[in-house]
């Protein structure tokens, strides 16, 4: 079963044709990957299965996006597929305010006013980002005072408090060090059990590492898309086959 | 060929030693020092000299007598507590009325006007900044005094009222225009983030950004507030000027300032000194202000 689907997509910033003629299946519960070189388009293809191309003035896009069988571009309200869509950002992006009420935001938004669903749910998703209990003694202090990858965390605990059936991540670790990185690693597997996850990354060791399908971005075409395994082991492309094995890119 | 013997030149270039004192460098830092203490010394000079002049009133009759006396009938009593409370709720009622309007200005400029309206008007607003307050008066006048006498069936507009809605207008550009601009400078990822959570725009606006942008509000809202207590002009123009206590927005009231532009020109001796005085305590507000100011976005500082 897909959870999302990419129908046939083309999408321009004003004369520039940054997606071209994209169709990609995302099925449920696993982990896709979309790689390729700096401006392929593969994080522009993210931000369309949540609509935030919305923000971009001059953008037009044509094609289906397909979240359980009903295309996002017809007349569907925004805030429901973004409370459904979640999305965790390249630069860890809390906002300047408490760790609780980060994590409370998405509750509070959607209008949630019962004090005691907030805690639970900030509490089960610190917990589920494995930030609990580096924070539960200090979740009135600041966010901003938290360590790189404790923010990245908390946006990804941010993410999930709205029981998101999809989470997109726009390379979250690109601005993380090493061991950051391994903890979110270790995160999105556990987040697979529950989550449908696209994840954009610049590192094709990452991709091998988490995910379990990977499509190939060249000059804002899909190139490929496969089994993981697959596609680093036997691209069919040769455009593929020179960017897995380091030649270029 | 060529550029590998360029190479070795430039290898060959060794580099010179450090000048002993680089006089150059010397007299720009001693510019730049200069200027800095042209403000300092002017506050410090501007400061001494309006204690100086006042003391001997607050001597003569009294610090409380001064402060919190309701009489002003020189030569016998210098009782300023009137034209403190017509300086304090013509500024507060300015405030209550100009600060909402410019913060939800700021965020129509920043956020929410398209590209063509805000062009025009964000220079409607800055040209709003460099009228004259002799020209704010003259409005007051003949727009304000005229409505609120029919508005309110009272023989005189001349009112504290009037001061009010004069001071909201003239702060309006500087609240404005910081506002504007820190809510602008804040990164975008705080929408993005807000939004991909599912907030609305409206609530994001509210929640995130405004609260994000509350050092740079403050600031302007203290440099509208310093603007609204220090006019002079304006207000002589159109709040009646009778120094007694106003028991009503509806009632003439005459402010720190008017009182010291009135009165400056014929006074002499204690009744001068007691207009210094006034300066003093208008002086003391605005050391307050900036205070409070400096408290509010130290605590943010910290967040």
């Amino acid at each position: 079963m897909n959870k999302l689907e990419v129908n046939n997509l083309n999408l321009f910033y004003g004369e520039n044709h940054a997606l071209k003629n994209i169709s990609l299946p995302i099925p449920a519960k696993q982990v896709t990957a979309l790689i390729g070189p700096s401006g392929c388009g593969k994080s522009t293809l993210l931000r369309t299965l949540n609509r935030m191309n919305d923000l971009v003035a001059g953008v037009t896009i044509n094609g289906d996006v397909l979240f359980e069988g009903e295309n996002i571009y017809s007349d569907i309200d925004v805030k429901q597929l973004r409370m459904r869509v979640g999305m965790v950002f390249q630069k860890p992006n809390p906002f300047p305010m408490s760790i609780y009420d980060n994590v409370a935001f998405g509750l509070k938004a959607q209008g949630e006013k019962d004090q005691q669903v907030i805690a639970d749910m900030v509490e089960e998703s610190l917990r589920g980002a494995a930030l609990w209990d580096e924070v539960k003694e200090r979740l009135h202090s600041p966010a901003l005072g938290l360590s790189g990858g404790q923010q990245q965390r908390l946006c990804i605990a941010r993410a999930i408090a709205m029981q998101p059936e999809v989470i997109l991540m726009d390379e979250p670790t690109s601005a993380l060090d090493p061991i950051a990185t391994h903890k979110i690693e270790e995160l999105m597997d556990e987040l697979r059990k529950k989550f449908t996850i696209v994840i954009v990354t610049h590192s094709m060791n990452q991709a091998k590492r988490i995910s379990d399908k990977t499509a190939f971005f060249w000059m804002g075409e899909l190139v490929e898309h496969a089994d993981t395994a697959t596609l680093f082991q036997h691209p069919v492309d040769s455009r593929t086959r020179g960017y897995v094995s380091g030649e270029f890119g | 060929m060529e550029t590998a013997s360029k190479m070795e030149m430039t290898t060959n270039v060794s580099l010179s030693p450090a000048k002993k004192i680089d006089w150059v460098e010397m007299l720009f830092h001693g510019l730049f020092f200069l200027s800095a203490m042209v403000g300092v010394v002017s506050v410090i000079t501007i400061g001494w000299f309006v204690f100086y002049e006042g003391l001997p009133a607050f001597k003569e009759a009294g610090v409380l007598n001064i402060i919190f006396g309701k009489e002003w009938l020189p030569p016998a009593l210098y009782g300023i507590a009137s034209m403190i409370v017509a300086s304090l709720a013509s500024t507060m009622g300015a405030v209550l009325i100009g600060v909402p309007v410019a913060i939800m200005t700021a965020v129509f400029l920043a956020e929410i006007a398209p590209k063509w309206l805000a062009n025009i008007v964000r220079p409607a607003v800055e040209l709003l900044a460099g009228i004259p307050s002799v020209v704010y008066g003259f409005f007051g006048l003949i727009v304000i005094v005229p409505a609120i006498e029919t508005l309110f069936n009272i023989p005189a507009g001349n009112t504290l009222l009037a001061g009010v809605i004069v001071l909201a207008i003239m702060i309006l550009p500087t609240v404005i225009t910081i506002s504007e601009t820190s809510i602008r400078a804040l990164t975008p990822t705080y929408k993005e983030g807000a939004l991909a959570l599912g907030a609305s725009h409206i609530y994001s606006i509210f929640n995130v950004l405004i609260p994000a942008a509350k050092s740079g509000i403050y600031t302007g809202v203290a440099l509208g507030v310093a603007r609204a207590i220090g006019e002079t002009m304006a207000i002589i123009m159109v709040m009646g000027n009778a120094p007694a206590m106003p028991g009503s927005l509806l009632e003439p009231a005459r402010s720190l300032t008017a009182n010291i532009a009135m009165e400056m020109s014929y006074a002499t001796g204690i009744h001068s000194s007691a207009l210094y005085a006034t300066g003093i305590v208008l002086l003391a507000f605005i050391v307050c202000l900036n205070a409070g100011l400096l408290y509010l976005n130290r605590k943010r500082g910290h967040a």
